[in-house]
Parts: structure tokens; C-alpha cells; sequence
């Protein structure tokens, strides 16, 4: 182990203790769990406490995907592109049960689940989940992040 | 107007139009001949029924009977404060009746929906296009011989997650 290693891993450390304290989510509410969103968002359960209030309203400025209600597939290229706007690194929360496999609805209209259209580093189900759950799977995101390895650009790759 | 007034007066005025009235939960349901109804709904309109306002138009799907299609009207009279529903059965094979855009503009996209769901074709219709689903959905989702389950993703999906 080299003395860059020791820099690296304590910059790591850094860094993921600043993302995961300063995330800026995007709601991409569709449904009823956009209910159990605000009150999550709002001053009685507050993910103010958790570094993650800065609510933006657009994908480019967000860097935390929160897919909150049903997913058809008449709007699935929607969500498609609000992804692939979102700059790295980002991180997506599938919030509810339609969004973790479709829930209640299996049938013709509702994509069984939203990772068979992007990637989702946390599943909160419920329907809808209660806040403290909501806060339980941000926190996991949280832990998530800090463990997350950076991509050293200048690093050699073995 | 009593109930059975009522239902006099509208046999004595559409005549051979209506093929049988029954009674659901105090409300009166009139079935009509498909080819009437657009003059039928017509007469219902004015006076002295004035039913003013078309609530619904829907639609069931009896797969096996002989009137496959069954569209549902609902009528609502402001002045009386009451409600009348209408029905009429369509074949499978020839499932299309005249549009009530004419007489009431919100029946463009109730039938639009009718249309998209069941497949049921409203001649003179404006603008018959699909208004639920999207451009490029094959089929009409709420006929019983649709299979229930069928997706029609509008880009590719993951399948092995």
C-alpha cells in the first residue's frame, strides 16, 4: 500500500461524507405516495435533519431520483430521459410499491417494477410507506454513499 | 314527474326506439335500439324531459352474448333533479353507433375513451383517435379477449432483474 492509497481513501472518506449530507433530490411524483412525500418533505418529519431538503425541480440540478407513484408505460420515456439528465453521480429511490414491482396494479398499463427501466439503489415498499420508513431507506442511501468507492480519473486501473 | 309517468311519456315519445325499461335502485334504465339512439338522446334533451347534461358514456364487454358491447349512458336533468341511464347492445361484428357530439361537446372524449378501451365506433365523430393509451398500442385493453397482462412498452425494457 503506497502512501497515495492512504490520501485517496481518507479523501473517500471525505467526500462521501459530504454527499451524503448534502443531497439535492428530484420528486418525481405520480401518485398517492406523493402524499406520504410531503409529509416526509415537510416540518413534521423533516429530511431537513438529514442533509436532504434542497428540493430541485430540475433533473440537472438533482443528483438524488425520487420516483414516487406508478409508472406506466405510456410515461416510462419520460423517466427514461429525466434520468439520463441527472448528472453523476446520482442515486435513485424507488419509493412505494408500484414503483418497486408495479404493486397492485398487474396489468396492461403499469411497468412491473421501474428497474426494468433505470437502475434503483434503494427500494422503499409500502403502500404507501409510512415516513419513518422513508427516513429509514434515506439513511440506508446514506450509508450507501459513504461506502461508495470514487472514480479516480488518474488512477491506474488494474 | 312521477316514475311511471315518466316512463310513459318517454315510451310515447320515442316509440318503437325503446326495447325495454327496468328500474335499478329507484332509477329508471331505458335499453335502446342502437340505430335510435341518437335521435332517441335527441328528444331526451328538450323538454319536457330536459335532460340537460351527459354524465357518462361507458361500455361492458359480455365477451360470449349476442350484444357484445353494451354502451351505457347516464343523463342527468338539471331542472327535475333526477338521473336516467340508457343502454344499447352492439354485435361483435358491427360494433358502431352514431356520435352524441352534436348534441352534447363532452361526449367527444367520452366516446374518444370508449373507443380506446373497446374498440366501439362512433360514426360522424370528429376526431376518433385514441386518448388513454398511446400512438402504436395494438388492440383495445378492456375487451375481454385482450390478455390482461399484456404490456406494450414504449421503450425497450429489462427483462432479468
Amino acid at each position: 500500500m503506497s502512501g497515495f492509497d492512504f490520501v485517496t481513501t481518507r479523501l473517500e472518506t471525505a467526500i462521501g461524507w459530504g454527499r451524503k449530507f448534502s443531497l439535492f433530490h428530484y420528486p418525481f411524483i405520480t401518485a398517492c405516495c406523493g402524499m406520504e412525500y410531503m409529509s416526509t418533505a415537510c416540518a413534521h418529519f423533516d429530511i431537513d435533519r438529514f442533509g436532504a431538503g434542497l428540493t430541485r425541480f430540475s433533473p440537472r440540478q438533482a443528483d438524488l431520483l425520487l420516483v414516487v407513484g406508478t409508472i406506466t408505460h405510456k410515461l416510462a420515456p419520460v423517466l427514461k430521459t429525466v434520468y439520463d439528465q441527472m448528472l453523476e453521480p446520482k442515486w435513485v429511490i424507488a419509493f412505494g410499491a408500484c414503483t418497486v414491482s408495479g404493486g397492485i396494479y398487474q396489468n396492461y398499463a403499469v411497468v412491473q417494477g421501474i428497474d426494468r427501466i433505470i437502475p434503483v439503489d434503494i427500494y422503499i415498499p409500502g403502500c404507501p410507506p409510512r415516513p419513518e420508513m422513508v427516513l429509514d431507506g434515506l439513511l440506508k442511501l446514506q450509508d450507501k454513499i459513504q461506502d461508495q468507492k470514487q472514480d479516480w480519473r488518474w488512477a491506474r486501473k488494474p | 314527474m312521477g316514475q311511471e309517468t315518466l316512463i310513459e311519456a318517454i315510451r310515447a315519445k320515442l316509440g318503437d326506439a325503446v326495447e325495454g325499461v327496468s328500474d335499478s335502485f329507484g332509477d329508471p334504465v331505458v335499453t335502446l335500439r342502437p340505430a335510435a339512439v341518437r335521435a332517441a338522446m335527441a328528444a331526451l334533451r328538450e323538454a319536457p324531459f330536459d335532460y340537460a347534461v351527459l354524465l357518462d358514456v361507458t361500455c361492458v364487454d359480455f365477451a360470449a352474448a349476442e350484444g357484445r358491447f353494451e354502451l351505457v349512458y347516464h343523463l342527468y336533468s338539471l331542472s327535475r333533479n333526477v338521473r336516467l341511464r340508457l343502454k344499447a347492445s352492439l354485435p361483435a361484428a358491427d360494433s358502431a353507433v352514431e356520435t352524441l357530439v352534436g348534441l352534447w361537446k363532452n361526449a367527444e372524449w367520452l366516446e374518444r375513451e370508449v373507443f380506446d378501451m373497446f374498440g366501439v365506433r362512433f360514426d360522424g365523430h370528429p376526431y376518433l383517435k385514441r386518448i388513454l393509451t398511446y400512438e402504436g398500442f395494438e388492440g383495445h385493453a378492456l375487451r375481454k379477449s385482450y390478455p390482461w397482462r399484456l404490456g406494450q412498452p414504449r421503450i425497450p425494457l429489462k427483462d432479468d432483474v
